[in-house]
């Protein structure tokens, strides 16, 4: 299962990446896609909603079944992949270019506390 | 531990994905069920469908004990071969499981049951037995012993029929060129199954071959003995037969309008209220079979609501128990997919009575509420979109 180094993860199977900006871009793991099966649809957070780490905010839908996606940092969407909304299909192809939400952390102290909260590679893939 | 059918090291030389199933490890896809899907109603697929559980009823009432077991009449049946789809009711019209009865002559017939229900099904039917000259044979599925079964075998393989207490397996290959691949991989069956009609079956060799199916595409199931069906579907393999699970053949069943049981209709439900009133014959006012009262006369259950399908316009994926909410008063879906047929989102509903065709209804999904149109329930037959909204 493919669980890059450089991102952080949930044990309810997303990852986040910090970016230059000091947002944290959010998606689902290999081992999530893979276990939904074919995936055709998304519901992804209103842009400008305030959620809180641990709070479900989309929603992916395979043939299978619907999975609720936490968010696993508390703050601000300010951006969600219309992209993948088109072609849901593109989270199954690379789960990890296939982001879905950006979060805005409400601030750097909470950021750090969240962050240092999630799972890295290594102990993410122990878990599966 | 799980059982397993004969083919359960042939799924995971697939790569197939197992899940459980009514006790079954059964394969619910093998990488993609959308392309399976396209694979069945495009060229061909083939489903492992052992877990069902195959019956030979035998001896001189067993015409007689079917039409008093059965809600649809095995007396239509009269070229041997023909099939016949019907439920099982309880005395209060609820279907205790839907089935498939071949007829062979009016002393042998061939019942295909589902997986989940056959335990139950057997006690049922061998508790209604009584009084009827007629034994029921439970052929075995599962692959524990099948080798030795195969050394207690007479030399006389070909000559053998279907009939004893050999272990068998049941394999369905399904599409528009799924016969014209059966027959690329067993020539020596051709001449035995071409001129089978729809819903018909024949006997070649140790055989049975059905031209059924639960996709809505041409094809056959085949019933084998367990010793034969790895071969058997490496051959079929070979012949360009993709390997498909439980998910396609769940959403090809849905495109088609065919029910599962326990999810459109189980003992709570009487046919009527699960679109299967045309397999309830009362033509022959003198039969009475079981759960006939309940359906008829004073005192019938009432009958009050209607089975429709339903196609999503709002984008969302529609599931079994959602609520649907139309102007007649609320309705529930039995089961739900996204078609990959179709591309967008299918559902089979009990509504109330009343909701016309063609009319826009409303589905609860989550906290919003997303349109949806009522249509007859049969999406996708032989290959081409087919429901109809009027």
């Amino acid at each position: 299962m493919n669980t890059p180094a450089n991102l952080k993860y949930a044990a309810s199977h997303e990852w986040a990446r910090t970016e230059a900006d000091g947002t944290v871009t959010i998606g689902i793991t290999d081992h999530a896609q893979e276990a939904l099966g074919d995936i055709v649809f998304l519901e992804l957070p209103a842009v400008g909603r305030v959620v809180k780490a641990g709070e479900e905010c989309a929603v992916v839908e395979s043939v299978k079944a619907a999975s609720d996606i936490y968010s696993p940092m508390s703050g601000e969407v300010v951006d969600i992949n219309q992209a993948a909304i088109d072609a849901p299909e593109s989270v199954n192809a690379d789960a990890y270019a296939t982001w879905l939400f950006r979060i805005k952390p409400a601030n750097p102290a909470e950021l750090a506390t969240e962050l240092g909260g999630l799972l890295d590679a290594a102990a993410y893939a122990a878990t599966l | 531990m799980p059982l397993r059918t004969p083919l359960y090291d042939s799924h995971l030389a697939a790569n197939a994905k197992m899940v459980d199933f009514s006790g079954w490890e059964m394969p619910i896809h093998y990488g993609s069920q959308i392309e399976e899907h396209h694979a069945v109603r495009r060229d061909a697929g083939m489903f492992d469908v052992s877990h069902m559980c195959a019956l030979d009823l035998a001896g001189p009432d067993a015409r007689g004990f079917l039409r008093h077991l059965l809600a649809n009449d095995v007396a239509k049946l009269s070229t041997p071969g023909k099939a016949l789809y019907s439920c099982m009711l309880d005395q209060d019209a609820g279907v205790i499981d839907d089935l498939i009865v071949y007829f062979f002559t009016a002393e042998r017939y061939r019942i295909v049951v589902n997986a989940g229900t056959a335990a139950k099904d057997i006690a049922w039917m061998r508790g209604q037995l009584k009084g009827f000259k007629a034994e029921l044979i439970v052929r075995r599925r599962d692959n524990d012993d099948a080798v030795a079964i195969i050394a207690a075998q007479g030399p006389n393989a070909q000559e053998r029929r279907l009939t004893g207490t050999d272990a068998v397996a049941m394999i369905a290959v399904q599409g528009p060129r799924a016969r014209e691949r059966f027959w690329a991989a067993f020539p020596d069956s051709r001449a035995a199954t071409e001129p089978l009609g729809i819903f018909q079956a024949a006997e070649w060799r140790d055989w049975m071959i059905a031209r059924t199916g639960y996709t809505g595409e041409d094809g056959f199931e085949i019933t084998i003995p367990a010793d034969a069906a790895a071969q058997v579907w490496h051959k079929l393999l070979a012949a360009g037969v993709k390997p498909c699970g439980l998910g396609a053949r769940d959403t090809l069943r849905l495109e088609a309008g065919m029910n599962l049981y326990g999810q459109d209709m189980d003992e709570d439900i009487t046919p009527y209220e699960a679109g299967l009133k045309w397999t309830v014959d009362l033509k022959d006012a003198a039969r009475d079979f079981i759960g006939k009262s309940a359906l008829e006369g004073a005192n019938a259950r009432r009958v009050d609501v209607q089975f429709a399908g339903l196609l999503l316009l709002d984008r969302g994926v529609l599931r079994a128990h959602q609520k649907v909410i139309t102007p007649q008063g609320e309705g529930e879906i039995t089961s739900g997919t996204f078609s990959p047929s179709l591309n967008q989102s299918i559902a089979l509903a009990r509504l109330p009575a009343g909701v016309a065709v063609g009319s826009e209804v409303e589905v609860e999904i989550r906290d919003k509420r997303l349109k949806a149109r009522v249509v007859k329930p049969v999406f996708v037959r032989n290959g081409k979109p087919c429901f109809s909204e009027g």
